[in-house]
């Protein structure tokens, strides 16, 4: 790593340092409950002391997780492109997409349960419900914004519809496809709690519901703190996978050459 | 199946096909606008080009000089009259190269749409990198390339669509005078290897007296047709030739009447 890129860790480092000082101070000075609010030194001695239970039910989550992500951008991408092909679906299905967002997980998460089971299925299917629509709109809207002369280029070279979308709509439209995924993966944690807490034997949402009532605080925030990680560490695979996939997309710092 | 076989109704357009000639009769166009009168483009255009003439199309801007060249590429139909041309590609005033594809492909992206590979279509445009001085750059991506060169790209482009009509829209509108300039002799040497008919829409007047053979002079819109100009000057022409530039004073003073 270089000087500079070191360099750039600092101000976050700092912040964040800084913030658990604070929050210290705030839970020794005791104007809240331990079992409420419990300070960063507990919860780090919790993680230690329960690092084997924590770690077998991230485990859990993170295949849900993952799993459903991909089921996600599956649905997403796909959605985005049958609906940007057809006018008629897009007018009959867009208020539909928009009102399933408004949809609370914890009345559909129930009958999910009923349907489907303990099992991961419900899991995905929940995971699925709130990651899939950022996807759906980032990606419809990028397709639907192809300078329009790009596309009149292709056709006086007499290209069919799908060879527009495969030469000039798709590739257009990825960097933004990409944004859509990064901000799935960062509620697609939420989802998988909500998930757990409806009906579940395991996983980091079923440790946290089991730990508040036994007065476990310290594990649930450690559950809380791990699961963030995890969140933060699938944003930056997707980062990286950006930088790979739309190279052309990140190309600031050279800018074009006279 | 046997009707299928017969030739079926075609449109006027494909009757010159084979040979590249363009004839527009009687021409107009306008353009609907939101809450105003529709804009008249162009009004009564008539226009022939035979088969490997290079024509220049001048006139102020606003004109519809654009329009014309998308009658003659078939991506707008005239209100009235009749556009008969052999198939055309454009060559658009901005060069439109695709970001994700390096210099190669998007100058062979004409290939790739008409169902050639990948591979295949590398090896039929590298030849032309080389003759249009890209070699080297085949494989840079479009934002790395200089303006003049990104040009060249795009008229690569057009070339290997291997369609017999070229519409050219201000090809050169971006670039700086003194690349211009050179991009100007390296057109007309392009051309004159190239047996293509050629459709030049440009502001510049200069630029139509060094390439074309004739200069067809547009009226501020709607853009009718009010002087043609032919230029019987030997190629490589300078600017500077007196005859050059008596030519060049001619158009203006079309331009301004």
């Amino acid at each position: 790593m270089t000087r500079a890129r070191l360099g750039r860790l600092v101000p976050p480092v700092l912040l964040v340092v800084a913030l658990l000082a604070v929050w210290e101070l705030y839970a020794r000075l005791g104007s809240v409950d331990d079992f409420i609010l419990p300070a960063p030194s507990e919860i780090a001695r919790a993680l230690w002391d329960d690092r084997s239970l924590l770690w077998s039910n991230l485990l859990v989550t993170a295949q849900e997780v993952g799993l459903g992500v991909i089921a996600a951008l599956v649905l997403g991408f796909g959605l985005a492109v049958a609906l940007h092909f057809s006018a008629t679906l897009r007018r009959g299905t867009y208020p539909l997409l928009v009102a399933s967002q408004a949809v609370p997980i914890v009345i559909v998460a129930p009958l999910l349960v009923v349907w489907f089971g303990f099992g991961i299925v419900p899991k995905l299917a929940i995971i699925a419900l709130v990651c899939f629509f950022p996807v759906v709109v980032t990606t419809l809207d990028a397709l639907g914004n192809v300078d329009p002369d790009q596309l009149k280029l292709l056709r006086t070279l007499d290209a069919s519809r799908w060879q527009a979308f495969r030469y000039v709509e798709a590739p257009a439209a990825l960097p933004a496809a990409l944004s859509g995924a990064k901000i799935a993966v960062a509620v697609a944690v939420i989802g998988a709690v909500f998930a757990e807490y409806a009906g579940s034997s395991s996983g980091l949402g079923h440790l946290m519901l089991q730990a508040i009532p036994q007065l476990e605080t310290p594990r649930a925030y450690a559950a809380v703190a791990l699961l963030a990680a995890f969140a933060v560490a699938l944003f930056s695979a997707l980062a990286l996978a950006e930088r790979r996939l739309v190279p052309w997309a990140h190309r600031r710092t050279e800018g074009p050459r006279p | 199946m046997q009707t299928r076989l017969e030739a079926p109704a075609q449109e006027p357009r494909n009757v010159a096909q084979a040979s590249g000639e363009i004839h527009l009769a009687g021409v107009s166009r306008a353009f609907a606008r939101s809450g105003a009168a529709p804009v008249a483009a162009l009004a009564d255009v008539s226009l022939d080009v035979a088969a490997g003439e290079t024509v220049a199309v001048v006139g102020p801007s606003g004109c519809g000089k654009t329009t014309l060249l998308e009658l003659v590429c078939g991506l707008q139909a005239p209100d009235a009259g009749t556009v008969r041309a052999a198939p055309a590609v454009l060559m658009p005033q901005r060069d439109l190269l695709l970001p994700w594809l390096s210099a190669i492909d998007n100058a062979a992206l004409a290939l790739r749409v008409a169902g050639v590979g990948r591979t295949e279509s590398r090896e039929r445009a590298h030849p032309l990198f080389a003759a249009f001085g890209l070699e080297g750059f085949e494989r840079t991506r479009p934002h790395e390339l200089s303006g003049g060169m990104r040009q060249r790209v795009a008229f690569l482009r057009t070339l290997l669509s291997g369609k017999p009509v070229l519409c050219l829209d201000e090809p050169f509108g971006a670039l700086d005078a003194l690349t211009r300039r050179e991009m100007q002799d390296w057109l007309a040497g392009a051309l004159e290897r190239e047996a293509r008919t050629v459709l030049l829409v440009t502001h510049d007047v200069e630029e139509a007296a060094v390439l074309a053979d004739r200069i067809v002079v547009l009226s501020p819109r709607p853009g009718r047709v009010v002087a043609e100009i032919p230029v019987d000057l030997a190629h490589p022409r300078a600017a500077t030739d007196p005859a050059l530039v008596a030519l060049r004073e001619r158009a203006l003073e079309a331009l301004r009447a």
